[in-house]
């Protein structure tokens, strides 16, 4: 994987067969200069470096070679054999998006063996295949589809499956698995095992008994799945989705006893027109305003306020285990890990519980919104809480496994009621008749408002620690941070690099601590002449990575505040996402992320006017007091790899 | 047909001397052993037939990474069905076995070396047990093997699950590596990149038996039998109908009617050669030899009486690889499975002639497209049947064509 989402070769639990690497060449080296070779493909010729694949080589040639158990976040695994090709003096064809090139060879990517292998290989795909393609969620957005489409599949050469084999595992709050649409691809699986280093999904059986399973077929919602998604993102068919609240958040708009709120995650505004046909990192968020009013909805909010928030709880807290670390010497869970990112949040609790002391205890911003909304909200506008119903938008899928956590309603009330994925909300917007990137724009209501720069980044990784890094370093050195990163861009911590590190000294400190941290922190002083030390990983394979160097006593160890996302690239790369999803992809969203950070009026949390009037009107004992910990913090579970 | 002899032919192997082998090794460099292997010419006694010095000499121009080291694997999981001489090298001549895995490790310079047993011969590892702690005991394996310092290597036997695909050379190391029996993409190739990513070389029982056999006696003398592209002898698993089933040798490049005279099978009507993934031989092509060059084969030979009805053995073979395909590849996973649908058709009557003759197409594509060799050799015996004998397949067709599907 090209944007460092797999931590490294050497840790990866990919049969070495599913790694394509650069082979030294054998046999006719003639044509080999300085590494590279020439192949010819249907008749063109392309020089690439030896090692490289068919499937790359034809790409740089503009030829398409189909394919549907390739994809570019996976190992390579060669297995549908929609890809195959015709090597001159080679008997057998050849998976392209497998086959390394050594030598000088000639590739003819369409000839009539191939044409016909690749009929053969979607007939027998369709032989299995259950389900009415106008009763999918991914009707339009199929590769399956597609491909039957393109290779000319009228009839089912090789029959058809007229009954359900399979029943749907809908154990889940978050992924529902439907096995009847599963073509055996594999994608779920290599996600799962080799790019997230979970292992909820594997195959079982064999034979045309081959299966993706669970742990002892255990239903999904029980075992150790992180409901991170990222399954759903890269399956090609219809198997896999997620949970899908739109019926029901229909149901409560079109109550008219019921007042339907919905806030906005930072993330999914950067990729929801690409359900509608716009490229990838078109920000959409004025439109989606627009269009979520007409769609309905009550009140439009910005979940980067409770963004902000959770920079102000988060960092104080931080604060709080610095203070009793280095000023009091007291035994203090550090690093603090980030608690945002509820797959991530799973994973430590499934596979690291002795961890969980790490965790920051603030809520993640769907759920603080969500309590702010059924309290104070409420008050503020004298409306019954009962009668709130909180959505979210969210590029997650883990999200909707969230809102469900039973310890998520302090305020008497579920924080949030319903988490919408970024492809859902697409899906009710267009029922509403509305094409999205036609809308005027709008901004956010009130008493939210627009939220800061720092809570729009929380969508990528690295945003809630640099989001984390401008509060810090304005309030404890008293410094403004465009005086130590240039337009307070914290570049280091940016990127798609699978970990980062970050050292930042701290040669002086504020005299003054700001009266809402007067509660957790006398002084400063402590602070002074300390390096701050921070790291970032996202994707769980990362994670795991940072949590072993940091049992063996590593650099990580010595980290004071650790970001972990549990996707790769962070929301932009959520289980909730648009699909397609590659490198490309996330790196386009993630653009338009930070774009809309620097276009921001206020780019630091613990400026935003909304969040400082919240505190002074309702949280009064400020970040971590008594009345934020009933309704802003939260608790974890052990919950092991035991299964039940 | 009741066999009348079960008592085994005798075999050249009986005469090679334990430790002849190995001792001719030590006298020559690396390279010379290797050039050695060439020079007569072996090719692999699997199946394949690919040639052992040419495998060989890529695994010792390999490159191991750092504090790893090579290795080399014995296939001891004879799965084909029809297949049981490795048995018989097994268990009357595990040293000449053992030797060459011995000399393989000098040859390429590997430290360790693993036996990969087929599940169903768990009776024979007690006996191999003892064969390897004998050759420990005098000094012909472990550290510095005949007193030559640095000369290190052991062999583990490790037993199969029963999957017929581990077989396969890349399965079979996935499944020594713990993970499911599934072959990989070759290339890389194991003696590139084999075992834990090593180089490693991977070979029949009975190739490193013959190895021993060639540096005993001489690439010449293994040379002077067989075929030109065949070279030497080849132990071949007899059974079916015939008067006198058992192991035979013969060499390469013998015809099918020669064998079936010694075995007694010469009334037969076909003769399956190579197993459930060999192909099927009518008796107006019994002065076909077995040899690479024409028809290659591990060794497995079914004799089929007039009697036999040619679609139940079709039928036979192809519940075997629904059964035994490791269900990663499309063509084989369900290619399999609508072949097997197939011949159900044909013997109700109920398939067309434009539906068989789609069936064929995907027996070609299966042939090609397939991962492995599993699939790509599955439907060779329902080809080959449907070819040679049609009036058996089609006199079930019924003779409007089309309709039935």
């Amino acid at each position: 994987m090209n944007d460092g989402t797999r931590a490294s070769d050497v840790t990866s639990r990919a049969p070495a067969s599913q790694t394509v690497k650069p082979r030294a060449a054998v046999g006719d080296v003639s044509d080999m200069i300085g590494g590279q070779v020439t192949v010819r493909i249907d008749g063109k010729d392309v020089k690439v470096p030896i090692g490289t694949t068919i499937l790359e080589a034809a790409r740089r040639l503009g030829i398409r070679i189909p394919t549907l158990c390739h994809h570019p976040d996976l190992c390579v695994a060669g297995v549908c054999r929609i890809c195959v090709v015709e090597i001159e003096g080679q008997r057998t064809l050849q998976a392209a998006c497998a086959y390394p090139v050594a030598g000088s060879i000639k590739v003819r990517t369409h000839s009539r063996a191939v044409r016909r292998a690749r009929r053969h290989v979607l007939d027998l795909m369709l032989s299995t295949h259950y389900g009415e393609c106008y009763a999918c969620l991914r009707n339009n957005n199929c590769e399956l589809q597609s491909l039957a489409r393109e290779h000319g599949v009228d009839s089912y050469r090789f029959g058809h499956v007229t009954a359900s084999r399979f029943p749907k595992d809908e154990s889940s709050y978050s992924v529902i698995r439907d096995m009847d649409k599963c073509i055996l691809c594999r994608r779920c699986v290599r996600t799962c095992i080799d790019m997230q280093e979970v292992g909820a999904l594997e195959a079982v059986g064999r034979s045309d008994r081959t299966r993706i399973s669970t742990y002892l077929d255990k239903p999904l919602g029980g075992v150790v799945c992180i409901n991170c998604g990222q399954c759903i993102n890269r399956c090609p068919t219809g198997a896999l989705h997620a949970r899908d609240s739109s019926d029901e958040v229909w149901a409560a708009i079109d109550d008219p006893e019921k007042h339907v709120v919905i806030q906005t995650a930072p993330s999914p505004r950067a990729s929801i027109g690409e359900c509608f046909g716009c490229a990838p990192g078109t920000s959409m968020t004025g439109q989606m305003n627009t269009a979520l009013r007409l769609a309905g909805f009550d009140r439009v909010f910005d979940t980067n306020f409770t963004a902000d928030l959770t920079v102000l709880e988060e960092g104080t807290e931080l604060l709080g285990r610095l203070h009793r670390a280095l000023a009091r010497s007291e035994p203090v869970a550090l690093p603090q890990f980030t608690s945002c990112s509820p797959g991530w949040v799973k994973f430590l609790e499934h596979f690291h519980p002795e961890y969980i002391p790490h965790l920051s205890t603030a809520k993640s911003p769907q759920q603080m919104f969500g309590a702010v909304i059924k309290t104070y909200y409420a008050r503020l506008h004298q409306i019954d809480p009962r009668n709130i119903v909180t959505v979210a938008l969210m590029p997650c899928s883990a999200k909707k496994f969230e809102c469900n956590r039973p310890e998520m309603a302090a305020s008497g009330f579920k924080d949030v009621d319903y988490g919408l994925t970024t492809r859902e909300l697409a899906q009710m917007i267009k029922e509403a008749g509305i094409h999205l990137p036609d809308m005027p724009r709008s901004d956010f209501d009130d008493p939210f408002g627009t939220a800061t720069g720092s809570g729009v980044i929380f969508g990528t990784t690295g945003g809630v620690m640099e989001a984390a890094l401008r509060t810090v370093i304005e309030l404890a050195c008293g410094v403004e941070v465009e005086q130590v990163f240039e337009h307070a861009n914290i570049v280091p911590v940016r990127g798609f690099e699978g970990v980062r590190y970050m050292e930042l000294p701290i040669p002086r400190v504020s005299r003054e601590v700001p009266a809402m941290l007067r509660g957790v922190v006398p002084s400063f002083d402590f602070l002074e002449g300390v390096t701050l030390k921070v790291a970032v990983a996202h994707g769980t394979a990362n994670a795991r990575r940072v949590l072993e160097d940091i049992r063996a006593g590593g650099r990580f160890a010595q980290c004071h505040f650790i970001e972990f996302m549990g996707c790769p690239g962070g929301c932009i790369g959520g289980g909730g996402q648009p699909i397609p999803t590659s490198p490309e992809i996330r790196a386009a969203r993630a653009r338009a992320i930070y774009a809309e950070d620097a276009a921001a009026a206020v780019r630091k949390s613990h400026e935003n006017p909304a969040v400082l009037k919240l505190y002074a009107e309702f949280l009064p004992d400020g970040p971590c007091g008594r009345r934020s910990h009933e309704l802003l913090h939260t608790h974890y579970v052990a919950r092991g790899k035991g299964i039940a | 047909m009741q066999p009348t002899e079960s008592k085994r032919a005798p075999l050249t192997f009986d005469s090679i001397e334990s430790g002849a082998g190995l001792a001719a090794a030590m006298k020559k460099s690396r390279a010379d052993i290797i050039a050695e292997l060439s020079a007569s010419r072996l090719r692999g006694r699997g199946g394949a037939g690919f040639p052992t010095g040419t495998k060989w000499n890529l695994a010792a121009a390999a490159h191991v990474r750092e504090g790893q080291f090579k290795y080399v694997v014995c296939n001891a999981d004879e799965g084909e069905p029809g297949t049981f001489k490795d048995r018989v090298l097994l268990l009357e001549h595990a040293d000449l076995v053992l030797e060459g895995m011995t000399i393989a490790s000098r040859a390429i310079g590997a430290k360790k070396g693993i036996l990969y047993l087929r599940a169903e011969y768990a009776y024979l590892r007690p006996h191999l047990e003892e064969v390897l702690a004998r050759r420990r005991a005098t000094g012909r394996l472990g550290q510095g093997i005949l007193r030559v310092t640095g000369f290190d290597f052991d062999v583990e036997i490790r037993m199969g699950a029963g999957a017929y695909v581990c077989g396969e050379e890349t399965a079979l190391i996935e499944s020594l590596e713990g993970n499911r029996g599934e072959p990989r993409n070759r290339p890389p190739f194991p003696v590139d990149t084999g075992f834990l990513g090593q180089p490693t070389v991977v070979n029949n029982v009975e190739t490193f038996a013959a190895v021993t056999a060639i540096l005993a006696r001489g690439a010449e003398w293994f040379r002077s039998m067989g075929t030109a592209a065949s070279a030497g002898f080849k132990l071949f698993s007899v059974s079916g109908d015939c008067e006198r089933p058992g192991v035979y040798e013969f060499p390469l490049g013998t015809t099918i009617a020669e064998l079936l005279e010694r075995v007694g099978g010469t009334g037969a009507k076909a003769v399956q050669v190579g197993g459930a993934s060999g192909t099927c031989v009518p008796a107006s092509q019994f002065d076909r030899r077995i040899a690479f060059e024409d028809l290659a084969t591990g060794g497995a030979i079914i004799v089929f009486a007039p009697g036999r009805d040619m679609l139940h053995v079709a039928r036979n073979f192809m519940e075997f690889f629904v059964h035994e395909s490791c269900g990663q590849c499309t063509p084989c996973r369900a290619g399999n499975a609508k072949l097997l649908e197939g011949i159900g058709m044909l013997e109700r009557g109920e398939c067309s002639t434009a539906y068989l003759q789609e069936l064929l197409a995907l027996c070609e594509t299966m042939q090609v497209a397939s991962k492995c060799g599993l699939g790509q050799s599955s439907p060779n015996a329902f080809v080959s049947i449907v070819r040679h004998f049609p009036d058996e397949i089609l006199g079930r067709t019924p003779t409007a064509a089309g309709g039935v599907r």
